[in-house]
């Protein structure tokens, strides 16, 4: 970190951001109660990400001089009645910005007013200068859970649904492949015997989905370190225990670990689970990953024209994590200096960096934790190694990558030079993906 | 005429400097005989995500080549700045940058804390750093709503690092709640740069004419070629050199004049160079009057004559071909004001039957205070009035209710996000990022082929259409579109 505290290259946005949490809700309208240009910010940093009703469908009060000196309550009064003449959604969740923030207007009381008349919606607390997405991700589900959720508990009743779990897992938007990989999750936690409420995206099931979050079972949380106050909280609500996987599992070895992980305590939690049928389909799973890996082997080891041989990344600590695992184990790229742009909070650096060191006996992977992320590349460009080097990272580095003639890989955001739709780095059809995504790169360089 | 005051460190907002307005139903006549006796604002009681004046600055300096740009406040203020450096990498070739450079763009980063203790330590000590990473050659800090509530003096952080660094340090104040017309962020960055960067004039040049642009293809240079003059492209892709000696123009045009007002005003009131009096050319008639009135202001009137001449020839015959295939097609246009206008000249001169605008906002009178920059007069009474003009502030809404009900056969848009309605609903939709593609005689050509594809290929919106999702209830679907807008029937 620099001494400032800046930050160069942004790779995630402030509390605000957030609000693609509530459009990757099915129905769901986040209606911002801040600056005009806010949702401006949030769209142009995740782009293509307007859903079902964000970007510049969702409602806001558009702050002006006025609000600022005399507060905004009025006009965000106006804004929600007349939210409801003109969208029809499901869900809204009132978000408020530095402007409303600093003003201090109670929306609060405001929302409460709204939900008392039946009206099913949500207000949190979002200033950009209180938090960052990552972890305003959590004050969101968290908020949801509370105040709309939480009104349908009689009909839900906590861990009523033995094989019921909630998934939390790649933060909507901010994991750029986070559309696919629930949906693989919840494709392999069905393989298992388990009904993953995955919450968010076309494979969930909105917000009745939402509605039986208390009747889960018991967690699964998949992350380095956001999105644990969620989890945190449903346990403490619900006693809904959960089983904590910290990185991004990819690959055959990762997505076996994560799965046998989660059929034990699966087990231990009362689930009723045939384990046989569950071993028998990661097996299966696996095969089909490995027989494809067979077929690759040549090509990774003859390819007489030039494959990277190692690998930076700069991206979250779970894919930090989780794609230096694949790489080195499965495809023999070699993980070189790593950096984890995702303001990991100080306490749960540690537990990665051992999580980091874990991945081999026979080689030290130096990782720097790095928000500012025109620092880390400054550190980047100092360094050399030999052969040839591939760069995974956001739409930032492509340029850097072209100036020390690496391969480059965009799997993070901002990515202006890359479109991501449904697909998925999650479990063992990711790995593949991954592989294919990197070799179509390198032979395209090629004639 | 706005009197431009430079000793202030920031510049005055629209809609107090020229009484700009963003709420208006009615026609295109109506608007432009009220712009000149005191045009009146109207609010809504419902409204969707505007834009940042924040971000219109950051276009205007992320893009000069030698300079680093810092957002003062929260990350979330500068986090779509990223798409400026993926412009700028894009358009380069367009602009014979041969060698673009990485953008350089930070943000202060302020933390709860800093709202409580202020956040200016935290801006010196950043200049210092960004300083030290890039060594630019100029460095903007840009204002955000945090800073400005918080109320941090950023002028005398930037002045003091100046005189530290020897480079300038340039404030500039466009925070978001500031103004209800975001283009004053366009206004806030130029103030700046007029204040901090332009030097007065050493010579008067009679090669170089400034362009007050966005990052558009490079017509001007075999415009100006006739003329004996270069274009001086002014701020992207302008170098901080480039920008001081603006100064020393012969004159200035405008791309578009919601963009240039300010700064062409600027221009000419403190530092001597005219502006042209003509609104940038779209249609042949304003084509005509716009190459009549450089001519002019250039001494050179019978340089123009001959080349609106050559031009006609070359391509009045091809603009009569394409009007013969779009005449009696209706359009519709979604625009920033002045290029919306623009848009208007040009469906007017191919012959198309305009059916309704929605313009983001309207500035009635430009600060040069010449009746002649008025596009939207000069569309009038060029080509006819325009019916259910709306001005729209951006609102999704409104622009989706018209466009249901007037169906046109073509919609034409300028800003990203809003073809998007017209394809849902099955029109065939066209927008062109590139300002200056349907400048000119040449520029009708253009645009008018694009159009004929457009219309042509509306397969993909047909289909479109018929799997479109919509989230607007059918109860606001029948209500007219200015519903929420004071003195409709829904307030
Ligand atoms: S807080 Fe203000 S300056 Fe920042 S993005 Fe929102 S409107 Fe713009």
């Amino acid at each position: 970190m620099s001494l400032s505290g800046m930050i160069e290259q942004e790779r995630f946005t402030c509390a605000i951001g957030a609000l693609q949490s509530v459009v990757a809700i099915p129905r769901a309208v986040p209606i911002l109660h801040s600056g005009p240009g806010c949702g401006e910010m949030i769209a142009g940093f995740f782009e293509r990400s307007t859903g079902y009703a964000g970007g510049t469908t969702s409602p806001c009060t558009n702050f002006t001089e006025k609000e600022v000196v005399f507060g905004g309550i009025n006009r965000l009064r106006d804004i929600i009645r007349n939210t409801y003449k003109v969208l029809d959604t499901d869900l809204q969740v009132v978000l408020t910005g530095c402007t409303a923030g600093i003003v201090g207007d109670d929306v609060d009381s405001l929302v409460s007013e709204f939900a008392e008349e039946g009206k099913p919606i949500v207000s949190v607390e979002t200033a950009g200068f209180k938090a960052n997405n990552y972890e305003a991700h959590s004050l969101v589900v968290n908020a949801i859970i509370d105040q709309y959720v939480d009104l349908f508990v009689a009909e839900n009743a906590p861990r009523s649904s033995k094989n019921t779990v909630n998934l939390l897992a790649s933060i909507p938007y901010q994991d750029p492949f986070w559309k696919g990989n629930l949906f693989e999750y919840k494709r392999l936690l069905a393989g298992l015997g388990l009904k993953a409420n995955i919450l968010f995206g076309p494979y969930s099931g909105g917000v009745k989905e939402w509605q039986t979050i208390p009747t889960a079972n018991f967690n699964i949380l998949v992350s380095p370190w956001y999105g644990k106050p969620i989890a945190d909280h449903l346990k403490t609500k619900y006693g809904q225990e959960y089983t904590w996987f910290r990185h991004v599992p990819i690959g055959a070895n990762e997505t076996e670990a994560f799965l046998y992980q989660v059929l034990d305590f699966a087990l231990t939690q009362g689930a009723e689970i045939d384990e046989k049928a569950a071993r028998a389909f990661i097996q299966h799973e696996s095969k089909a990953y490995y027989e494809e890996i067979d077929n690759l082997a040549t090509f990774l080891l003859e390819f007489r024209y030039g494959l990277p041989n190692h690998v930076h990344i700069l991206h979250d600590a779970g894919y930090v994590v989780g794609l230096s695992r694949f790489l080195l184990h499965e495809v023999g790229i070699v993980p070189k200096e790593q950096f984890i742009t995702d303001a990991t909070p100080e306490k749960f650096q540690e537990d990665i960096r051992a999580e980091l060191k874990a991945t081999s006996q026979k080689r030290e992977i130096p990782v720097y934790f790095e928000p500012d992320a025109g620092r880390a590349q400054e550190i980047l460009r100092g360094i050399h190694h030999n052969g040839r080097g591939l760069i995974i990272g956001s739409g930032w580095d492509k340029e850097l990558a072209k100036e020390k003639n690496y391969d480059f890989l965009s799997a993070a955001v901002p990515s202006p030079y890359r479109l991501v739709m449904t697909t998925n780095y999650v479990g063992f059809t990711g790995g593949l993906r991954v592989i294919e995504d990197i070799y179509h790169l390198v032979l395209s360089t090629y004639a | 005429m706005s009197k431009v005051n430079l000793s202030f460190p920031e510049v005055q907002i629209r809609e107090i400097r020229i009484n700009s307005i963003t709420g208006y139903q009615g026609d295109a006549q109506e608007l432009v005989e009220a712009s000149y006796s005191g045009l009146k604002d109207k609010e809504r009681t419902f409204s969707q995500c505007l834009g940042c004046a924040t971000s219109k600055a950051a276009c205007m300096t992320v893009l000069i080549q030698d300079a680093a740009v810092i957002s003062h406040g929260p990350v979330g203020c500068a986090s779509c700045l990223h798409e400026f450096a993926f412009t700028y990498r894009v358009n380069s070739p367009l602009r014979g940058v041969v060698k673009p450079t990485p953008r350089r763009i930070f943000s202060t980063n302020l933390k709860e804390k800093d709202t409580v203790y202020g956040g200016m330590t935290k801006l010196a000590n950043t200049i210092r750093e960004v300083y030290e990473r890039t060594r630019a050659n100029a460095i903007f800090v840009l204002t955000t709503c945090a800073a400005g509530i918080i109320g941090d003096d950023v002028e005398s952080v930037c002045d003091e690092a100046e005189e530290e660094l020897g480079i300038p340090v340039v404030a500039i104040f466009c925070e978001g709640f500031r103004s209800k017309v975001w283009t004053t962020g366009f206004d806030a960055a130029y103030h700046g740069i007029a204040r901090k960067l332009i030097q007065p004039p050493r010579q008067r040049r009679d090669d170089m004419i400034n362009v007050i642009n966005f990052w558009g293809s490079d017509v001007f240079a075999e415009w100006f070629a006739a003329f004996g003059a270069k274009p001086n492209y002014i701020t992207p892709y302008s170098t901080v050199n480039g920008l001081k000696y603006a100064s020393e123009a012969a004159a200035t045009v405008q791309a578009c004049s919601t963009l240039g007002s300010y700064l062409g005003a600027v221009l000419e009131q403190e530092f001597g160079v005219p502006e042209i009096p003509a609104a940038p050319p779209y249609g042949i008639a304003q084509t005509d009057r716009w190459f009549r009135a450089l001519g002019k202001v250039l001494g050179k009137e019978e340089i123009a004559e001959n080349l609106i001449a050559e031009k006609k020839r070359k391509y009045l015959p091809k603009i009569e071909a394409l009007r013969e295939k779009l005449s009696g097609k209706t359009a519709y246009v979604t625009a920033g004001a002045a290029h919306g206008h623009a848009l208007l000249d040009i469906l007017g001169e191919l012959g198309l039957k305009t059916v309704g605008a929605a313009i983001f906002h309207h500035d009635p009178v430009y600060d040069s205070g010449r009746k002649e920059n008025d596009q939207l007069a000069q569309r009038v009474s060029d080509y006819g009035n325009v019916p259910n003009f709306n001005v729209c502030n951006k609102q999704e809404f409104e622009l989706v209710n018209a466009l249901n009900r007037i169906r046109p056969d073509v919609l034409l848009a300028r800003h990203g996000g809003m073809t998007l309605w017209g394809a849902k609903l099955g029109i065939p939709s066209l927008l062109v990022g590139d300002e200056h593609y349907s400048m000119g005689y040449e520029g009708l050509v253009n645009y008018g082929e694009r159009l004929l594809e457009v219309i042509e290929n509306d397969e993909f919106v047909k289909n479109l259409e018929k799997h479109a999702i919509n989230p607007y209830t059918q109860w606001w679907l029948n209500q007219p579109p200015h519903y929420f807008l004071k003195g409709g029937t829904g307030v």
